[in-house]
């Protein structure tokens, strides 16, 4: 607890803001669900698109839906695609680069070369591509955003296991008569796991807007899947009536990943300095 | 250099086996999905050959590489089979003209803003300057459209909802594209300067007196350039990407439009066609902006 504490306190007044958000993000999407008093897929029509009163406190969507009730569920929805998809890019892209950083050779070019041709695409397009080709469910959209994300970490882990094999410690360790396994469990994951975890805070943000983006696209939530992306898409076809639908999806969007850049930032100057 | 051209046309040849190989992890067989259940066997087969759907794996890819590259591919879905080059070609200029103008506003904004954050660090100046960086920055693009349709086209009546033609078809678009990408490059502009501002030859004109302005503008500035180019460069992947949720919101006659309605049509061949053009330009820009890197920079020519 004293360790949260110190570290809260290095973040600074920005970074303490992200973590505050991140932190209501986190919250709302655990247990938020269970705390709305009305089924964010249950029907209303005489209150169709009313504008936010009494009964609908955010407001009613198409069909009456609760805007309030959908906004929560669809943070559970950022929540476990977000984590899911840059747990396992950070697993798969670690392995990758530790793989091609410790065996160098043949290995390590073949691997850097598919990072390369993974990232030879533009921004989303490749999980776009992905998506549109496996169909709209959210593990398809959570597969999509692994396999056109697990490059970074890849190359950052390649890169932190090639300047850690360089120190005298490690040598020393191998020297000492410690097995590869070893140096590289107990040598060089502890030491690049910073830089790691300041690669994901960012990957974090990144994926709730990705999701969002594709389920705008009608390829990432199946319909009726209360997504954010999904619900501002359904709101633009009401903009002039009912401009609520819209907004509040955005407003929890662009918060959420406001708080955790902010987050990701002073992490990062807390955690590996001199890394931009 | 020609390592890195090398390297640039081995990526999009794997691009190309990546894109075509995904392609048959497709669930479900295309002519169930076109034709339905009831469809006849005869039916069912010929639509199968129409679409070259009874040939080997190995075939289907070659033919497609064959007409992709000599301009004769086809849509996938029957009976019209459209050309797809042709709309390729329709709806390129528009995302380029999309893309450029909000490149254009980005830099507008992100130059001056970065730079006099830089020049006031720590000052009330800096810290808004990049509050209202990271703000923009974090704004969805299918969210900030919406709004500004809200905003100038329902309530203001100033601009056009959606739909490209006249120069006030493009403002709404160009700014949803452009707006996060200035808070993005403001970001980089500043830190850009900032290191630039601390170079000895920065000291040196300080030294002989120079007033601050020419200071910044005529020897921090011009270094600070060189990383961005870099930056530019890479953020246009995130750009082209950024394009085709912006041309939802705003029906833009562009690539991402030709995507979009190619994937609800389930229409591979377009879609495979169209990520194929965005990626190859993408790595030709990259190459390209690290060649003028490269030019300017001697330190680079030597990496």
């Amino acid at each position: 607890m004293t360790r949260l504490s110190r570290l809260l306190r290095r973040l600074g007044p920005a970074g303490r803001g992200g973590a505050l958000v991140a932190a209501a993000w986190l919250l709302l999407a655990l247990v938020g669900p269970w705390l709305s008093p009305v089924d964010p897929t249950a029907i209303d029509l005489p209150r169709e698109l009313q504008p936010p009163g009494h009964a609908h406190w955010l407001g009613a969507g198409e069909n009456g839906v609760d805007v309030l009730a959908q906004l929560l569920a669809g943070a559970r929805v950022s929540l476990v695609v977000s984590l899911g998809s840059v747990v396992a890019a950070a697993a798969l892209g670690v392995l990758v680069g530790a793989v091609a950083g410790l065996s160098g050779g043949a290995l390590e070019e073949l691997l850097m070369r598919a990072v390369d041709v993974v990232l030879a695409f533009p921004g989303l397009l490749l999980a776009i591509f992905i998506s549109s080709v496996l169909g709209p469910s959210l593990r398809n959209v959570v597969l999509a955003l692994t396999f056109s994300g697990w490059t970074g970490y890849a190359r950052l882990a390649r890169a932190q296991v090639r300047w850690l094999l360089s120190r005298e410690y490690v040598s020393a360790a191998r020297v000492l008569g410690a097995s590869p396994a070893r140096i590289a469990l107990r040598h060089l994951l502890p030491n690049a796991a910073g830089p790691l975890l300041v690669q994901a805070t960012f990957g974090v943000p990144a994926a709730i807007l990705a999701e969002a983006s594709l389920s705008f696209l009608g390829l990432g939530a199946p319909p009726g899947t209360p997504s954010w992306g999904a619900l501002i898409d359904q709101g633009s076809q009401y903009l002039l009536v009912a401009p609520h639908v819209a907004l509040f999806p955005g407003l929890c969007l662009a918060a959420t990943v406001l708080g955790l850049n902010l987050l990701g930032d002073a992490l990062r100057d807390a955690l590996a300095p001199g890394q931009e | 250099m020609t390592r890195r051209l090398l390297g640039a046309a081995g990526s999009l040849a794997g691009a190309f086996v990546l894109v075509s190989s995904f392609l048959f992890l497709v669930p479900g067989d295309p002519v169930d999905l076109l034709l339905g259940e009831q469809a006849t066997a005869v039916d069912r087969a010929a639509l199968r050959t129409a679409m070259g759907l009874d040939q080997p794996w190995y075939a289907q890819l070659w033919g497609f590489a064959r007409d992709f590259a000599t301009f004769r591919l086809r849509s996938s879905v029957p009976p019209f089979r459209e050309p797809v080059w042709p709309q390729i070609a329709r709806a390129l200029p528009q995302t380029a003209l999309l893309t450029g103008a909000a490149l254009l506003l980005a830099l507008c904004v992100a130059l001056p803003a970065g730079t006099a954050a830089a020049a006031r660090r720590g000052r009330a100046l800096d810290a808004t300057a990049t509050a209202g960086a990271v703000a923009f920055a974090a704004l969805p693009r299918f969210w900030l459209g919406p709004m500004l349709i809200i905003l100038f086209a329902l309530r203001l009546k100033w601009l056009p909802v959606s739909g490209a033609g006249s120069f006030a078809h493009l403002l709404l678009p160009a700014a949803t594209l452009g707006l996060p990408l200035a808070g993005f490059l403001t970001r980089i502009t500043r830190g850009a300067v900032a290191d630039a501002l601390a170079e000895d030859h920065v000291r040196t004109a300080r030294a002989k007196g120079l007033p601050e302005w020419a200071v910044v503008l005529r020897h921090a500035l011009p270094g600070a350039l060189v990383p961005l180019l870099t930056v530019l460069g890479l953020e246009l992947g995130a750009l082209l990407g950024g394009a085709v949720v912006t041309e939802k919101v705003f029906s833009w006659p562009g690539m991402g439009t030709l995507l979009v309605t190619g994937i609800e049509r389930r229409d591979y061949n377009t879609v495979r066609a169209v990520v194929l053009v965005a990626t190859s330009l993408y790595i030709v820009i990259n190459a390209l902006a690290d060649a003028a890197v490269a030019a300017v920079d001697p330190r680079a020519r030597a990496r």
